[in-house]
């Protein structure tokens, strides 16, 4: 795009080229978006952030209506003295730290293998990775409870003839379990992410590597891993996103559970119990504390990472 | 040549994972009704696939092609001008320049780092002070306002859309909308087309919104309709929720099938130099 000194002396033609279109034509274009964006965006946020200000008080018997009063620290004070709810960030948390990092490594290490010269039938490979994306998460994870189901699982099955089985819905092993559907679901959309910033990778230089005498593994780490760092930010970011929307999962295995997946297993099951237990408020407070560590996490992650690198 | 071997044999390894459970949805939708989960979950015993659907779509007055009827129809639908407003809004912020770009790109992108399933509740509570709760358009309306769209249009645009193929349609006296109809779409589809199926899946994989905003059964999409029959299996048997499973993601694997060819493309431009 031409700076303005160049566009300045060149009549009103070339000074249109420059972006200057009259503000009615840019109008149509964005209006109708941010519109509906300040609807179902910003509104809210707003909403959900002035409602948590609001406590709901009960009178001593419980019989009148509970009234709301403005005081805006008791949501928030109150949830972060609520086990379940801070239980559940926790939770959400150690599942993120574990989940993200194997997804991404596999999803990278799958890239790698794919955009190697010895892959063989590549497009069937990448079909077969990314289908699972094509499964709508409550679907994946109703699939997956057939899978874990004690009287029908087929992995138990063919275990059975190792005399081996895995208890899915155990304590300690629910929320591994929730995070193999989430992995299953969600490696094959990054791999393809990361693959196609693979393909952008210039030939000549992993060529002049090659000539360096790098070996496979060297130009995959040295040369290629680097140059794909943008696409893993991009689906770190995601990815820690969708660990604290945890929810899909969790909620379709709760029934089968045998009790390990309470009603408040992650934040936002926790938000929704108090939703539908009228405590608008309490659930809004709830979304509001998720939404500010979230995009704390993000932006701090986004930022760590981005020093030097304006490609984003 | 070894290499060659643990290449294909690790690359096979992970297909055999992801591909593992939707084989056995398969199979067991083809097993006589009611033997779902009986026998070897790996292998078929019998083909009774069709008359499966046939008892799928009797059960419960033949709602499960409503259902998937109404997953079309939001997921079409919203997709569809989802992609439309956001390929307008991407081009425009690339293309154009004018006061609060930088703002509104900013506030999009810090939409894009928000957990969308956050925005659901206060929405309900908005859409029942105004009556819209039990409305289609409670599902509608949210499912259109894509952020990643916006963002992945504008990328696509500023990469794929010649300032000068702009001007010479200026040149031609054609209007904005014009130009952006008949020349940058054309340029831009692998995006759309990507924009188009992102957005098609959200909606279809988003449970908890519809779950919250509509009422009755008639108007739910297949995913709420089907966790509804699994957590009622007194009165639906789990063999429908397999059958159903299974019919309900044909259409969405058939759709990725058939135009994996623009979608890879598109992809390409999400993923960035």
């Amino acid at each position: 795009m031409p700076t303005d000194a160049t566009t300045a002396g060149l009549g009103a033609t070339s000074k249109r080229r420059a972006g200057l279109v009259g503000k009615g034509s840019i109008a149509i274009f964005v209006v109708p978006f941010v519109v509906l964006f300040i609807a179902m965006y910003l509104a809210p946020i707003l909403y959900a952030a002035g409602k948590s200000l609001f406590a709901l008080h009960r009178s001593g018997l419980g019989l009148a209506p509970p009234t709301l009063k403005f005081d805006p620290w008791s949501n928030y004070s109150r949830a972060f003295r609520d086990g379940a709810f801070t239980g559940g960030l926790l939770r959400v948390l150690i599942f993120g730290i574990v989940q993200v990092p194997v997804m991404l490594a596999l999803a990278l290490g799958l890239a790698l293998l794919l955009d190697s010269r010895s892959a063989k039938a590549k497009s069937l490979f990448r079909l077969a990775s990314f289908l699972p994306y094509a499964v709508p998460g409550v679907s994946a994870a109703l699939v997956w409870s057939f899978m874990y189901t004690p009287q029908s699982s087929p992995i138990n099955h063919l275990l059975g003839g190792l005399d081996a089985s895995i208890a899915f819905f155990s304590p300690s092993v629910v929320l591994w379990s929730v995070a193999n559907i989430v992995t299953w679901a969600w490696t094959g959309y990054n791999m393809l992410i990361i693959y196609s910033s693979l393909q952008t990778v210039p030939e000549e230089v992993i060529e002049a590597a090659r000539l360096d005498g790098a070996g496979a593994w060297r130009i995959a780490w040295s040369v290629k891993v680097p140059m794909v760092r943008s696409a893993l930010v991009l689906t770190t970011i995601f990815s820690i996103i969708g660990s604290a929307q945890l929810f899909n999962e969790p909620t379709v295995l709760q029934p089968i559970s045998q009790g390990s997946i309470a009603s408040t297993y992650t934040p936002i099951m926790s938000a929704q119990v108090a939703a539908t237990g009228g405590d608008y408020p309490y659930a809004a407070a709830q979304s509001v504390i998720l939404a500010v560590l979230v995009g704390a996490v993000s932006l701090i992650f986004f930022k760590l990472t981005r020093r030097g690198d304006d490609s984003l | 040549m070894t290499s060659r071997v643990a290449v294909t044999g690790l690359l096979a390894l992970s297909a055999v994972y992801f591909l593992f459970p939707l084989w056995w949805l398969f199979v067991a939708a083809t097993k006589p009704f009611g033997q779902q989960f009986s026998g070897n979950g790996l292998w078929f015993q019998g083909f009774s696939l069709f008359s499966n659907i046939h008892r799928l779509s009797v059960e419960d007055g033949g709602i499960f092609w409503r259902w998937m009827l109404n997953s079309l129809i939001y997921c079409g639908l919203g997709a569809l001008i989802g992609t439309t407003l956001s390929s307008m809004t991407g081009y425009a912020l690339a293309k154009y320049r004018f006061t609060g770009r930088n703002a509104l790109f900013g506030l999009i992108l810090a939409a894009v780092l928000l957990p969308q399933i956050l925005f659901t509740l206060p929405l309900y509570l908005m859409f029942s002070r105004v009556g819209l709760v039990g409305n289609p358009l409670a599902v509608l309306l949210p499912s259109v306002v894509s952020p990643f769209g916006v963002y992945l249009a504008r990328v696509f645009a500023a990469q794929a859309v010649p300032d000068e193929v702009v001007e010479a349609g200026r040149l031609d006296g054609a209007g904005e909308l014009r130009i952006f109809g008949t020349l940058a779409t054309r340029m831009m589809m692998p995006a759309l087309v990507t924009i188009f199926l992102f957005q098609f899946v959200s909606i279809w994989n988003n449970y908890l919104l519809p779950s919250m905003v509509l009422g009755s059964d008639s108007t739910q999409p297949v995913t709420v309709g089907l966790v509804g029959w699994n957590a009622s299996h007194v009165d639906v048997a789990p063999a429908y929720v397999v059958v159903g499973s299974f019919v309900s993601i044909i259409p969405l694997i058939v759709a990725f099938v058939a135009l994996q060819r623009f979608w890879r493309s598109g992809m390409t431009a999400g993923a960035l130099k």
